[in-house]
């Protein structure tokens, strides 16, 4: 296709070599994280590339000293319970606006999609002020509840569901189920790759959310691991060592997410990118 | 006896109740609540607070810090908005192109988009460190001469727009590697045999069949609630925590100072305009962003 006139081989090795020298800059900084966690705080000063002394007690000090466990504890919880409520409401919805008919469908949509559009910023001062109105501040409750539903996955889920074949489901309604039992028993069960793909990615918006927990919590033992890792780096100053321990802390469970569910989340970037 | 549609249309209502009134008590309600708070003084109690009329908005434009923010948002898309999308498509097509290992690029290139901002901010600051910094080494390792980067008022912002589009290309790649895989290699083939350049297959073929994916992602680099620039924040606020914005202001972003003013000065109804401002300026950009390109390249 291009530079026909290079010899081809030499072509492809330049190419080749662009790529790669890309790749390692993505890289790097995970690399050089976790490489500075095993040091020992003198090396970070010495300038050394590789760990003379390679230490695991970093990770030690961050988790006995610092509440990283409770903090880590936190993001879990939080990102299971509202990765949970999303995929079932989104599913219910999406069920009902891709396959029931009511009145009133179309201009629900519509409104259900244009809250997608709303930036989290205009959102998070009307919710601190409900926070604050109705005692949510430093609970999991007020963490989590502006992540329990989202039009994202409304939009997704509805998508989804209309590739599902209406003689399916008149089939489950002759066979005697009601229309939740039809929902439940045969329209979901079509939809586990779909459903597996919108719960990865929630999760991982989840576990990586800044602005709303930051601002929600002021306790320390209700930080979630962003929000906390924020906080300890900037009282530990130059202790790089243990902050770098705490940021691969921070990033390691969406580096394993990520590899084990890689197809999933990639595809569904993709098909929500060219529906959207 | 009910009909079977009015049944059915009950039965929808009532999966659809929960998540309607969540929409409307979380996104809805808040939304009208937004504005109405940009009009008046905050207060916990609801009953004392005041209404103010315009105030707060007309305070905005005599604000030197926001109307330095809003400038800052300025650079801030005209670096990273074209150097996500150009840099995401030349790296797209550049993948697309190679026979092999297109699917582990893929994967290296968009690790930093699913990995938590504020991690990746401690690590590039401390990367970026003048004197302790990696990168400073290595660029002394190759003969260049070392730089301030976050510490110098001239190189903070270029500097913290580059780690955004470091963080976010990858989404990009993701997003056009797709769309390239959807246009038919015969077409190539057609524009070969017509003795078509590599630059004019690029120019008539790909460019015209990849354009909604190309104002998908300009609009997403833009304005988007998940990448957008224009919503800038955790990166800045953690790459220098100690003086968020700084130095003297020249990284601050819209977002960061409205988080100062509402949750340092708790000055939530001044906070609240600088919120609706921001969201009438996306959608305005984002509209014109729309027109001037939806229909451009045919």
């Amino acid at each position: 296709m291009w530079g026909s006139k290079l010899p081809k081989f030499l072509f492809w090795i330049y190419l080749y070599l662009l790529v790669l020298l890309g790749a390692v800059i993505m890289v790097f900084p995970f690399v050089w994280m976790f490489l500075t966690s095993l040091k020992p705080l003198p090396e970070i000063y010495t300038l050394n590339w590789w760990p003379r002394n390679p230490t695991l007690a970093n990770y030690y000090a961050v988790l006995q000293t610092y509440p990283f466990g409770r903090w880590f504890l936190n993001s879990v919880v939080v990102a299971i319970i509202t990765t949970i409520s999303m995929v079932l409401l989104s599913s219910v919805t999406g069920y009902a606006l891709a396959k029931l008919d009511f009145p009133g469908k179309r201009i629900i949509f519509v409104g259900i999609l244009a809250t997608m559009f709303i930036p989290t910023e205009l959102l998070v001062i009307p919710w601190y002020s409900m926070s604050v109105q109705w005692n949510w501040v430093d609970t999991y409750w007020g963490i989590l509840f502006p992540g329990l539903i989202h039009a994202f996955g409304v939009f997704l889920m509805r998508q989804f569901f209309f590739s599902v074949p209406n003689d399916l489901l008149d089939a489950g309604r002759v066979d005697g189920l009601s229309e939740f039992g039809v929902f439940w028993k045969v329209a979901l069960p079509l939809m586990k790759p779909a459903l597996g793909a919108l719960a990865i990615l929630n999760f991982v918006g989840n576990w990586n959310a800044f602005l709303w927990p930051l601002i929600v919590t002021s306790r320390r033992d209700l930080f979630t691991l962003p929000v906390g890792l924020a906080m300890f780096s900037g009282e530990a100053g130059v202790q790089w060592n243990l902050i770098t321990a705490g940021a691969t802390l921070t990033v390691l469970p969406t580096i394993i997410v990520f590899l084990v569910f890689q197809r999933a989340i990639l595809e569904s970037i993709t098909a929500s990118g060219l529906k959207g | 006896m009910l009909s079977l549609s009015r049944r059915r249309a009950l039965w929808a209502y009532a999966f659809i109740f929960l998540p309607l009134l969540l929409f409307a008590f979380f996104r809805v309600y808040p939304l009208f609540q937004a504005f109405h708070l940009a009009f008046g003084r905050w207060h916990a109690d609801p009953g004392q607070r005041t209404f103010v009329g315009l105030d707060n908005f007309r305070r905005l434009f005599g604000d030197p810090r926001f109307l330095q923010a809003l400038r800052n948002m300025g650079l801030y898309m005209v670096l990273a908005v074209p150097g996500q999308v150009i840099l995401g498509l030349a790296l797209a097509l550049v993948l697309n192109a190679l026979p092999r290992g297109r699917g582990f690029f893929r994967a290296i290139y968009f690790l930093p988009y699913i990995t938590p901002a504020v991690a990746i901010s401690w690590a590039w600051s401390f990367m970026l460190s003048p004197h302790l910094g990696v990168v400073n080494r290595v660029l002394r390792w190759i003969g260049l001469p070392a730089q301030s980067f976050l510490t110098s008022p001239a190189q903070a912002l270029p500097t913290v727009a580059a780690i955004v589009v470091w963080q976010f290309i990858g989404f990009h790649i993701v997003l056009f590697l797709a769309a390239l895989a959807n246009i038919p290699k015969e077409l190539y083939e057609a524009a070969r045999i017509d003795g078509a350049s590599a630059w004019a297959s690029f120019r008539y073929v790909t460019l015209p069949l990849i354009n909604p994916t190309l104002v998908l992602s300009i609009v997403m680099a833009t304005g988007s609630p998940t990448i957008g620039i224009l919503q800038l924040f955790t990166q800045v606020l953690n790459l220098r925590f100690y003086d968020p914005g700084g130095p003297v202001g020249s990284t601050a972003t819209i977002v960061l100072y409205m988080y100062q003013v509402g949750f340092k000065r708790f000055e939530l109804g001044y906070a609240s305009a600088i919120a609706v401002l921001l969201f009438i300026i996306i959608a305005v950009i984002t509209l014109i962003q729309y027109k001037l390109t939806a229909r451009r390249i045919d």
